[in-house]
Parts: structure tokens; sequence; C-alpha cells
């Protein structure tokens, strides 16, 4: 949450960091970072009413950022934790890594970019980004996935769909090139 | 396909205002090689994969210190930063997590409350809980210690690692002790020997001396990352100089 934060006021942003759904409907711009569990994230945002607001405020066209689990719970649910709902604004589930290779993944892996994705302008494919995850989303539909990355098998690593971008890496802690994805979120315009 | 990570470790001493970074060798002789901080921003700039920072002095009045050398840190570097040394409770690891730290490293610790890898697990997630181990050998098999080298504990280094990842640990960082600070070279035989015992990814340290050691380290001694601070503090190499070279050993690295 800090990293985040602190990413963006080296930007020159004035980030807001705040757990109230009014405050995020009045927002021009969200970013959604997360870890931790996927049921007990989702519980925490519908106790706080936060999953609604997340919705209303996407269903309003602005510009969304997930990251990490915020990137997960955009989905319909998880085999982290069965028995949750996420939020459900992209169609698709959740899945645990292999047993082929070490989970967590944790460290640099590479953005195999697909072309014209506004979150990775002037950003070179196969450039890295840093990854902690041990699951992974698995969006219904294929035409929103931005970036694909190889661990085990391949995944969507970052997607968009109009105004929603997500990615699973973490940009805040990926250097310059999380650097420039974040640069490129804040500087979105209609 | 993941690389290599090539990660600088700051050694602490922060009995003076705002921290200084030391190297010792084996544990002792230190020599002095700057502000923690600056020295984190410069191995940022120069392609550090992660920093480590380690409080060597670890008494409890030095906590803030350390907050404050995170904090300065976390404003200017954007890659995961690990803080350890004398983190005995949940509450410690919040206080530099609160600041921006992505990563405890525990070791004394760990040994003593076990439960405590757990709770900072549940808490925090295993991506956040690095166990280190401090081994050296001992006959047949390799000895853990606790604080900082002073005191061997009698603890087989693999059966250790083991469990360290069945009570959540997310990474362990594992030193040599015969080779640390000496420049002598990893000591592949244990690296390896962790690294094939469990599914976590292991940290190679202790004896990070030639470029050559490094590769050996990753390759035969099948490490996720190496862990080093002598070969950076004193300007023999950056970070990226490191992965220049093991690129050309085939050794996928981030460039």
């Amino acid at each position: 949450m800090r990293s985040v934060e602190n990413a963006l006021l080296k930007l020159g942003e004035k980030p807001l960091v705040t757990g109230s759904p009014e405050k995020v409907l009045e927002a021009e711009k969200v970013v959604f970072p997360g870890v931790g569990n996927f049921g007990q994230a989702a519980e925490t945002l519908r106790k706080s009413g936060l999953d609604k607001a997340v919705k209303s405020f996407i269903a309003e066209g602005k510009p969304f950022l997930g990251i990490c689990l915020g990137m997960q719970l955009l989905f319909e649910k998880s085999e982290e934790s069965k028995e949750s709902k996420g939020l459900g604004v992209l169609q698709g589930a959740v899945q645990k890594f292999p047993a082929t290779v070490k989970v967590p993944q944790i460290g640099w892996n590479q953005l195999e970019l697909r072309d014209g994705k506004r979150l990775f302008k002037g950003v070179a494919d196969k450039s890295f980004a840093y990854f902690v995850h041990s699951y992974y989303a698995a969006p219904g539909d294929e035409s929103v996935v931005a970036a694909e990355t190889e661990y085990g098998l391949r995944y969507c690593s970052a997607l968009q769909r109009g105004n929603v971008f997500a990615c699973q890496f973490h940009p805040e802690k990926s250097g310059e090139i999380g650097l420039k994805i974040l640069k490129n979120f804040v500087e979105m315009r209609d | 396909m993941l690389a290599k990570r090539i990660i600088p470790c700051l050694d602490c001493d922060l009995s003076v205002p705002n921290g200084r970074v030391v190297k010792g060798t084996k544990f002792k002789q230190i020599r002095y090689a700057g502000v923690p901080w600056e020295l984190a921003k410069q191995y940022y700039e120069q392609g550090a994969d992660e920093i480590c920072f380690l409080d060597i002095t670890a008494s409890a009045d030095k906590r803030e210190t350390m907050a404050r050398v995170v904090e300065e840190t976390c404003r200017e570097v954007f890659v995961p930063v690990t803080v350890g040394g004398g983190i005995k409770s949940v509450e410690d690891a919040n206080k530099v997590f609160k600041v921006g730290a992505d990563k405890v490293s525990i070791n004394t610790a760990a040994i003593k409350q076990p439960k405590l890898v757990s709770e900072l697990s549940r808490r925090f997630g295993s991506q956040a809980v690095v166990v280190a181990i401090d081994a050296r050998r001992k006959g047949s098999f390799w000895e853990c210690s606790i604080y900082g080298g002073r005191k061997f504990t009698g603890i087989d280094a693999l059966q250790w690692a083991k469990k360290a990842e069945s009570l959540g640990a997310g990474e362990i960082l594992l030193t040599s002790m015969d080779k640390d600070g000496t420049k002598e070279g990893f000591d592949l035989e244990l690296t390896r020997a962790v690294s094939e015992a469990v599914n976590i990814p292991v940290i190679a340290s202790g004896g990070a001396g030639s470029l050559e050691s490094i590769a050996a380290a990753l390759s035969a001694g099948k490490a996720d990352a190496a862990l080093a601070a002598s070969i950076f503090h004193f300007g023999e190499y950056t970070p990226n100089e490191v992965k220049e070279f093991l690129a050309k050993k085939q050794i996928k690295v981030r460039l």
C-alpha cells in the first residue's frame, strides 16, 4: 500500500489512501492494490461497502488499475477461497500455479505484450516486472489480455477492458519500467 | 522465465544517527561503507533486483532508526526491500512494513519461537516472511546458529529449512558462516542441499567474492537469488556488472 503511494508521489501525483466508499466514488482515478488472501479481502470489501463503490466507479468508465490481488478480485471466483465470491467485474476464475514450479512465484519475470495496449505505451516487449503470487487469473474473455507471462504455464499477467486495467505484477516494485506503467495510467485521458 | 536475482545486502550499524552501512568478515572485523539509504538508491540505479537491510546492532532502542532508513529508502527505491535483524514480534515486523518494507527476515526469533513464522505468514502473507539460516558445517551436517553467529544450536539446517517452509516462510536466506565475508565463494554443497530440500526460493549468501562464485551459486548451487555485500560496497562491481557477467553464462537475469 505504502509502496504504491510512494511510487505515485514520485510521479508527482497526490494520491489519497482511503478505505472509504464515498472517497472512491469521488476519485478521478483509482488504484486498487491488494495483498493477502482472496476470501478475506473479498469479505473486507463487502463489509466496508467498497465492493459496490468499486463496481460503480468502474461502471462510470473512469480509469481503474487493479494490482496483484486487486487484479484477482475483479474476477468471479478463486481456487484460493472456493466459498468466496469476487467482484465479478470480469468473467473468469483465479487458479493456482501447477505443482511443477515453486509457489509462490517470487521475482522478476517477463511481460509478453499484446500490441496497442495503452498501459504499456513506451514499454519494450519482454520487459521484466516483479511478481509475488501463488494464483493467477484466467480471463473468460481472451480479448482482455494485455500481457502474458510464462511460469509453469502461460498466463495473463496484465489486462485491459475499456477503462479497467490490471496487473498481476507490482509496478510499484518493478523499477523504472514499473514507474513508466504507472505513469501511463495516471496520464490516461479518455 | 523467472530471472535469478542479485540482492545487495546492507549491514547497518544503527548506533549512530541515520545509521551507517558496515561490512565485517566472518561476522567480525568491521569496515564502514556509507549512509544506508544513499547506498540503497545507488544500488537500485545500478540494477539491484532487491535491497536487503540487516540491523547488526539489533537492540530495541534502535528500531526507530531502522524505520527511518526504510522510509527514506522507499521514497526513491522501487524494488522490494527486506529488513532483518532483531525482529522478534508481529509488532516489530509491522513497524517496518508500515514504512514501506516488503519482507522481513528472521533468524534467532524464528528458531526460538517457530510460531512467529506462522503468525507473520498468516498476518502479512508468506511472501513477506524470509527465514534466515546461518549455518556452518559440523561433521556430517550443517548446524544453525543464532544471535548473529554467536551461538550454535545443534539444529540441522536442512531440517529447519523444511520446517520453516511448512510454517509459512516464503523464502530462505541461507548464509554459510564458513564462507561469509571471506570472498572465497559460496558453500555450493550447502546451497544446493537446501535448494533441493524446499519448494520455496533460496537466496544464497556469504562468500560472494568473485563473479564466478555468484554464477556457481545460481547454477550448480541451484539458488534462486544471490545476496552479497563486500563486492558492491567497495566499488568492485555494480549489480548490473554482475548481471551482465551472468547473462554471458546463459543465466537468466533482468538487465
